[in-house]
């Protein structure tokens, strides 16, 4: 395709094409920093390509396409081209990824230890895995944890952090604006802004982690805690799961072996101050 | 400018990987993938030395396609339980059928729907017998179904509602509209039982069966899959005495000679299979048109030659239906979709 980007996060390659500059353009300068694909042969190929080939020109319109194509995924317009490009490689992950057990979860990694959350959309685990990149955590990852059915070990994937309406203002301030993609407004999910994770991140992104925690964030509800039995932490993991049917066996183990092998708590928090020192709280009750 | 040329040498001859660059691997996984044969790629190229990322990819694929055939061969388990009390036969189509029979063709392939053939009297019992094992219609639209009923060769799709896996229930191998009219009875007089109790075609009409699927049905969408899967099955059959002859027999049986000649011819271009020589024929002039209509794909997995594709697409319901009903056909189906 005539414009192309090539980035590796953790142990995936990407392949992006565009038939426009722009959504390259966009995602070189927000995966500043990012090593390449191993071999230069990536793992998946992404396509950005007019949705009908006038569609290049007139009121252009993005089909996301690649290796693994979801045939009802709709278009988008040309100003949301890096949430396409961002979109086109989660698809591939969420379609294509066998490697890995993948879990829609967040994690953030301290002495060699990770902290997974997960939830549903909105429930505040990317936020609250972004501010604690911030506070001295290694942000692992934001949208998936791979889990590695061999060795039960947690990878990181630290792609753009994906912050969402009133996130963008909490994470904003403070932080150099080198680090942040555009405001796109209007998208479908409402107004987007990616958030490039800090440079250990991605320095470190090689180095995996033993799994140590689970947490169940919950945003916007007094302070609570809960916890969770392992048949419940199954059921809901199986759900944050793209690929556990599709890994059969194997998905089965690691996910079993995950559940056995660590402690998991529903959180419901108020604000962010409060969520991260109940996350503080617990990780030092690990160790207690 | 690199094309499906470049998976069809590795597949006919992995030693042709050797020497390729970054850029070549890139292109030749993408366009395994949107041909769905990186699963058999990856079997091929099993004990070749690859760079990491390859090794990884197709490891990958490997490990894919065996759980893929794992959840194949289990729905054709649940159809034979839910229809054993009929007593009738039951005939596996396509992957599920090489993948219950242990086949190399069955080696990395991805396996969608689970296809069957049954004699034409028992449809209704075997509908009746799916639906109260929790198998239901996927498609609502009474236009759709009425049409499947009265003009084509299987039953609507059916969809398991608790495991979600298709079924494609067959009463014979070609829609009645089509010219060629094959003789399911004889594809189920002929074929053979296996420890299951399920059954498979015989070797020569699977081929024909394959060959019908590729030429005489679809636009060739998947054609490099579904010749693979004749070169695979060819070597597999040539060896056994008098195979030749029973495919040129059940070929003209079935009123499908041209497709099976066809499909030998090609497979011979594309995958140097070895092939009898009497059985496919000497060349014709559009054999060099099908195969730039197979190769159509570059290195990012896009289709190419769109005109010759939409050449291809037109034909298909050509040879689907005659013309007056076709064009009642595309004239509802454009209507609904306003």
């Amino acid at each position: 395709m005539k414009h192309e980007a090539r980035i590796r996060v953790g142990p995936i390659g990407f392949r992006v094409g565009s038939a426009w500059p722009g959504p390259v353009a966009a995602l070189n300068a927000l995966y500043d920093g990012y090593p390449t694909p191993r071999d230069d042969i990536p793992d998946f190929t992404v396509r950005l390509e007019p949705e009908r080939p006038w569609r290049r020109w007139v009121r252009p319109s993005i089909a996301i396409r690649g290796d693994y194509v979801l045939p009802e995924a709709s278009p988008l317009a040309l100003a949301h081209g890096l949430l396409a490009a961002e979109l086109g490689m989660n698809l591939q992950m969420a379609l294509g990824q066998r490697r890995y057990l993948l879990l829609h979860a967040s994690s953030v990694e301290r002495d060699g230890r990770a902290l997974l959350m997960t939830g549903e959309s909105g429930a505040g685990k990317s936020t609250l895995a972004a501010l604690l990149g911030e506070r001295g955590w290694r942000l692992m990852g934001d949208e998936f944890a791979l889990i590695d059915p061999a060795t039960g070990l947690v990878w990181a994937f630290p792609r753009a952090i994906s912050l969402k309406n009133q996130a963008i203002d909490v994470m904003a301030s403070g932080l150099p604006q080198a680090r942040f993609g555009p405001v796109l407004s209007g998208t479908p999910k409402g107004t987007i802004r990616h958030l490039r994770p800090d440079a250990r991140a991605i320095a470190e992104m090689d180095a995996p982690a033993r799994p140590a925690l689970l947490l169940f964030p919950r945003y916007g509800f007094a302070e609570a805690l809960r916890g969770v039995g392992a048949a419940e932490v199954f059921v809901r993991l199986t759900q944050a799961s793209t690929n556990y049917v599709a890994l059969g066996e194997s998905g089965f183990n690691a996910l079993r072996n995950l559940v056995e092998a660590i402690p998991a708590c529903a959180i419901d928090y108020p604000d962010t101050a409060s969520a991260v020192s109940l996350v503080e709280r617990l990780w030092a009750e690990l160790d207690g | 400018m690199r094309n499906a040329a470049l998976l069809v040498r590795a597949l006919a001859d992995p030693s042709a990987i050797i020497g390729l660059d970054a850029a070549d691997w890139t292109a030749l996984v993408a366009i395994a993938r949107a041909e769905s044969l990186i699963g058999s790629l990856a079997w091929r190229l099993e004990a070749l030395a690859v760079p990491d990322a390859v090794a990884a990819i197709l490891a990958d694929a490997r490990r894919s396609a065996a759980q893929a055939q794992t959840q194949a061969l289990w729905e054709g388990e649940m159809a034979r339980r839910a229809l054993a009390p009929l007593g009738i036969p039951v005939v596996l189509l396509k992957g599920t059928a090489y993948a219950a029979a242990g086949l190399e063709a069955a080696r990395g392939r991805t396996i969608g729907d689970l296809d069957i053939l049954v004699p034409r009297g028992a449809l209704d019992q075997v509908e009746g017998a799916l639906l109260a094992a929790g198998w239901e219609w996927v498609k609502e639209d009474p236009y759709d179904d009425l049409y499947y009923r009265r003009w084509m060769h299987e039953l609507p799709p059916l969809i398991h509602r608790a495991r979600d896996r298709m079924i494609d229930v067959h009463h014979t191998i070609l829609p009645p509209t089509a010219r060629p009219t094959p003789d399911p009875a004889a594809l189920i007089a002929g074929s053979v039982a296996l420890p299951t109790g399920l059954r498979i075609l015989s070797p020569a009409d699977m081929i024909v069966h394959s060959a019908a699927h590729l030429f005489a049905d679809g636009d060739l969408a998947g054609g490099l899959r579904n010749l693979w899967d004749i070169d695979r099955l060819l070597r597999g059959f040539a060896a056994a005495p008098g195979f030749w002859s029973a495919l040129a027999d059940r070929a003209a049986h079935h009123q499908l000679q041209p497709a099976v000649a066809r499909a030998l011819r090609l497979a011979r271009a594309i995958y140097a299979t070895p092939v009898d020589a009497d059985v496919a024929g000497p060349p014709r002039m559009a054999d060099a048109l099908y195969r730039r209509r197979l190769l159509a794909r570059d290195g990012w997995g896009r289709e190419r030659d769109k005109a010759l594709r939409f050449a291809f697409y037109v034909r298909s319901h050509w040879l689907r239906m005659p013309p007056a009903m076709l064009a009642r056909h595309l004239w509802t189906k454009a209507r609904k979709s306003r």
